[in-house]
């Protein structure tokens, strides 16, 4: 298999997606005292500022909220242009702010199921791919 | 608590100024606010400077270059409401009477093009997930699946703040523009075109606080609230990376003004002119809502009803607003207060809002902050 690097929040930080058996999953977090979830995963509750908060799974199955497509690269971006950017909702009462496979908005639409992926980035010095978690239609 | 006046405004131009430094753009705005003031070394006992992309003790470099070093000096950085932020500090030190006047300011120069922020972690920006625009356009496309705000509203918000800029000497554009030529402009992020948000540019403004009432028609400071984000909407200025699908949250722009209408004893039927954060069309319709100046998914109808037009009450953004002046971070805020001061003295010239008596200041952006300032007279 090749070797592959994940964007990570830094260098030795948690990614927050989990590439396991069965697929892909995000890794959230869930708060003992308030008991809401949180994206990505964190020890402290973003509600609440309850400790403890333990990390869960979610994904893949999401629905779009809302979507639109960035033409023009941002700064510090390397992967290609033009690509989908949207909200999705996963069952877990979560909204997600997420790159989408999809770029033509004629193929997106709101409450469109979509699918967790990691799907390639760009590929860094060393000729390795880099990934980064992203929703995609589910195929019909 | 005693009553803040607005003792003096000053303005540097919003644009684009190659050959000028930060420094002599804040510089300009500091000398035309204490020269307004009749003041001079000595006459304040503080300053604040709103600023973020600057550097180092930005602030104190102005009061350098004037002379003018040796007061306690807070550079200040709240992102898009930085200087409504050194605002709100310097009107506290005045009102609880650690100080008789102060002087705030804020200057800037952006970068060009889509800001690049140190908000963001470097894997953010790799994967994609900073594109600024995209958030605006996000927030765009829900404002019009969640109520009736339609293209041609978002592009009638352009029409209309560029209509206002002609009449501003001190915007960057100052140029009728068409329906028809916003939306034939190019497409940034559906549903946002070029010409439905505001360039990131340089300026800067500064105003004088003080304890004792100045002029024939003295402008009190009846409010400068700041506030910051709850956690919750995926959608809101901290631009997170996830939200709660029930995000029924106050919104910092909602708490700011709650608590500057409280402070005031104002409510937003009071208002006779509003300069609000229009960083982009659809923003100005969301602050609309947030203000209080419509009813909350009345935005698309207050629009189409000619809301925030001159002549209609109250006109939003008599200035041309941020699309017609472009944003500098920390000049924004404070600019919207020289103005507003303007406005209620009398002396905003071809775009005077006639007899106005309360005006109210609105930026909210990364942090995410909100700041909403009440000038009465």
């Amino acid at each position: 298999m090749r070797s592959v690097r994940r964007v990570r929040a830094h260098a030795r930080g948690a990614p927050h997606h989990h590439d396991g058996a069965d697929g892909p999953r995000l890794l959230a977090g869930h708060c003992p005292a308030c008991r809401k979830p949180h994206f990505p995963s964190a020890p402290v509750c973003p509600y609440c500022g309850a400790d403890g908060c333990r990390e869960i799974h979610v994904g893949p199955a999401a629905r779009l909220c809302l979507y639109t497509v960035v033409h023009t690269r941002p700064p510090g971006y390397r992967g290609e242009v033009p690509y989908g950017f949207g909200v999705v909702e996963l069952a877990e009462g979560l909204r997600v702010i997420a790159r989408l496979t999809e770029a033509h908005l004629d193929r997106l639409r709101p409450g469109l199921p979509m699918r967790l992926v990691l799907e390639p980035l760009f590929t860094d010095d060393e000729g390795r791919p880099v990934l980064s978690y992203a929703f995609s239609p589910e195929s019909p | 608590m005693r009553p803040v006046y607005v003792a003096g405004v000053g303005l540097h131009p919003f644009g684009r100024f190659a050959e000028t430094s930060v420094t002599a753009l804040g510089a300009h705005a500091v000398r035309a606010a204490l020269a307004d003031a009749g003041l001079g070394r000595g006459g304040f006992q503080a300053a604040f400077c709103g600023t973020v992309y600057s550097g180092v003790a930005a602030g104190h470099k102005v009061l350098t270059a004037l002379g003018l070093s040796g007061v306690p000096t807070v550079n200040v950085e709240a992102g898009c409401a930085s200087g409504g932020a050194a605002l709100a500090l310097g009107a506290a030190h005045v009102a609880s009477g650690r100080c008789d006047a102060v002087l705030v300011f804020g200057m800037e120069k952006m970068p060009r093009g889509i800001i690049r922020s140190s908000f963001f972690e470097p894997w953010r920006e790799e994967a994609g997930l900073a594109a600024t625009p995209a958030y605006f356009a996000l927030r765009a496309q829900r404002l019009m699946l969640e109520s009736d705000v339609r293209l041609e509203d978002l592009a009638r918000v352009s029409v209309k703040n560029h209509r206002h800029g002609v009449a501003n000497p001190n915007a960057m554009y100052r140029k009728v523009l068409s329906l028809e030529e916003i939306l034939a402009s190019p497409v940034v992020c559906e549903p946002l075109r070029l010409l439905m948000l505001c360039a990131p540019n340089e300026g800067a403004a500064a105003v004088v606080l003080s304890a004792r009432p100045v002029g024939a028609r003295p402008v009190r400071v009846a409010a400068a609230a700041l506030r910051s984000h709850h956690a919750g909407s995926v959608l809101g200025e901290h631009t997170p990376l996830g939200g709660l699908a029930e995000d029924g949250v106050p919104t910092p722009t909602e708490m700011a003004a709650r608590d500057a209408y409280e402070e005031a004893s104002v409510g937003p039927a009071d208002l006779d002119v509003v300069e609000l954060q229009d960083t982009d069309s659809g923003r100005e319709i969301l602050s609309a809502e947030e203000l209080g100046l419509c009813a909350r998914g009345g935005g698309g109808r207050w629009v189409r009803a000619s809301g925030g037009e001159m002549g209609s009450r109250p006109p939003v953004n008599p200035s041309g607003g941020l699309l017609s002046k472009g944003e500098p971070l920390g000049a924004s805020a404070l600019g919207q207060v020289v103005e507003l001061t303007w406005q209620l003295r009398g002396e905003a010239g071809p775009r005077q809002v006639p007899n106005a008596r309360a005006a109210l200041g609105h930026t909210v952006g990364r942090g995410a902050n909100a700041c909403v300032v009440i000038l009465t007279r």
